[in-house]
């Protein structure tokens, strides 16, 4: 898949945000005065940044609203909703944290449950793609997830990040290991897609044009082997190993957010991987998953 | 709503027969014609040295390795099938794709739709793409203004890609109807769905080109072999000096 800078930047913005928004509702730290409007802030930024770049996305953005209207089917639908309630939800805990209102933790607990059920909607939406079999795991969701919760912890200052960041280099480990043969494991060929297999193997004499369309575009991209492991290793380092050693440095706050800095570049780095490697069923057609 | 239809009362679709489609690419002209009318179907620098464009139907062309016979070259047309558990309407948030309860009509409602490019994603076949100057998805209508368009010739009453093609390689009709034609093809001839696996349930089907038999040697084969002597032998040899 076009690994779209776009989609890249909401998905993995938005992640920290909201598992960092899922701390700070939870209680897990509770800031006062000025720390908490800022650290806040902090939260909803990311949050909203990340909202914003996935309108970069959408061809034709003035119609927004109407993707609030099919939470019944779509799960991208469910994610507008769960990302506008949550961030309704705690407004006003960030309110009472920043003016020492004390606003019952209650409502900022379910605010943090609806965080993580945002990031998990996000996930969704890309899980429930069939014709993505590398996408369609339950990994997917649970990476989607120690990203967030793992962000969350590290910006929050829990005693355990470490260990959380290195639960994320074990997460991307396993994912790619069950993403690298996810493909053939659906067993579609281009005998399947044409259904020429009933007659032999078909491999392609010419292709339907001449020039690039929508489809090689959006769903061919191909990534060099050589490339994308380089580039694992890289995710690997800046986003799990590096983080977790700072944070067991006694480095105080510069060091949080060198370590923050590191791992959202590993993170997008991982982001990016996720999209260009994800081989998309269409790409038998063009004989480009052979 | 992009909830499916539990069932549709017709089941329109195309069968495609892979046997007499000759790669003529005529289907796809019509189809961009007929459809490019209205909102249309854009194209990007199409005259230049990098054109691209939006179009509804392509044909792909596939050589087949056949086991103990010659091998085969195949044509293959490729457009919306208009499956009955069509991934690309459920994945939708706007509700501008749907399927149509009454014929099983996969549509986007372009004025819904806000370009999000899922239900492309979503479609294991390549049928939708997005104009890239209107932001906006495209897919095949079955050409729904043409089948159910009073105003033109009764026989003018099917989608422009099976009113032009020159061998007769696109069928369209009520899948519904056993006794239809494309019912009576698909039970004859073998039609078959592509990717099965992909739960999408497809109304088209493909008919499999037929058994071309043994490969025979051509009549003309002992020419191929053919060595001159005397006069043209010398000729033939000094001409290859040269
Ligand atoms: S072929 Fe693709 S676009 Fe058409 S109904 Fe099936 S999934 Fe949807
Ligand atoms: S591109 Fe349009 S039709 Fe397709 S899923 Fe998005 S809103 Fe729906
Ligand atoms: S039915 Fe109409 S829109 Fe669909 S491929 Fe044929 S000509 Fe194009």
């Amino acid at each position: 898949m076009h690994p779209a800078p776009s989609v890249i930047l909401f998905s993995t913005l938005s992640g920290l945000g909201f598992g960092f928004l899922a701390f700070l509702g939870a209680g897990l730290l509770i800031p006062s005065g000025w720390a908490a409007f800022f650290l806040w802030g902090l939260g909803y930024g990311l949050a909203l940044s990340g909202l914003l770049a996935a309108t970069f996305h959408l061809g034709n953005p003035k119609n927004a609203l109407k993707a609030f209207s099919q939470w019944r089917t779509s799960w991208l639908s469910r994610e507008a909703w769960a990302s506008v309630a949550t961030l309704l939800i705690l407004a006003p805990v960030a309110l009472s944290d920043w003016l020492g209102l004390g606003l019952p933790r209650i409502i900022g607990v379910v605010g943090a449950m609806l965080a993580l059920l945002t990031v998990f909607t996000t996930a969704m939406i890309y899980t429930q793609i069939k014709a993505v079999p590398r996408w369609q795991q339950t990994l997917t969701p649970v990476m989607f997830l120690t990203f967030a919760i793992a962000g969350g912890a590290l910006l929050s200052g829990q005693a355990w990040a470490p260990l959380a960041m290195l639960a994320v280099g074990g997460i991307l480990l396993a994912l790619w290991r069950q993403g690298d043969g996810a493909f053939a494991k659906a067993s579609q060929t281009m005998g399947t897609a044409t259904g020429l297999d009933r007659l032999g193997t078909p491999t392609v004499f010419e292709p339907a044009h001449t020039a690039g369309n929508y489809l090689m575009r959006e769903m061919i991209h191909v990534v060099g082997r050589k490339h994308a492991k380089k580039l694992r290793v890289l995710a690997l380092i800046l986003a799990s190993a590096m983080p977790a050693l700072i944070l067991l440095l006694p480095l105080g706050l510069p060091g949080l957010a060198v370590a923050a800095l590191l791992h959202l570049a590993g993170a997008l780095a991982a982001r990016w991987l996720f999209f260009a490697e994800a081989e998309h069923v269409v790409g038998l057609y063009y004989g480009a998953r052979d | 709503m992009t909830a499916l239809p539990q069932t549709t009362e017709k089941k329109l679709g195309l069968v495609i027969d892979l046997d007499t489609c000759v790669g003529c690419q005529a289907c796809v002209t019509a189809c961009k014609g007929w459809n490019d009318q209205s909102h249309g179907l854009s194209d990007q620098d199409a005259y230049g040295a990098n054109p691209s464009g939006t179009f509804l139907n392509r044909v792909h062309s596939y050589q087949v390795a056949v086991p103990d016979a010659p091998p085969q070259i195949v044509n293959f047309p490729r457009s919306c099938l208009h499956c009955e558990v069509a991934p690309c309407v459920t994945v939708c948030p706007t509700g501008a794709s749907y399927k149509r309860a009454e014929d099983g009509i996969v549509l986007v409602n372009e004025d819904a739709c806000i370009g999000c490019g899922l239900c492309a994603w979503a479609c294991p076949y390549g049928a939708r793409e997005m104009d890239a100057d209107q932001g906006v998805m495209k897919k095949c209508t079955l050409c729904v203004d043409r089948i159910e368009n009073e105003t033109l010739p009764e026989e003018d009453r099917e989608p422009a890609c099976v009113r032009t093609c020159p061998t007769n390689a696109r069928h369209f009709g009520d899948f519904n109807d056993p006794e239809s034609k494309v019912s009576r093809l698909v039970a004859d001839r073998g039609g078959y769905d592509l990717m099965p696996d992909m739960g999408t349930k497809p109304t088209n089907k493909y008919l499999p080109p037929r058994n071309k038999g043994p490969g025979t040697a051509s009549p003309l084969a002992p020419l191929l072999d053919i060595k001159a002597t005397g006069v043209a032998g010398w000729l033939d040899r000094m001409l290859g000096k040269i």
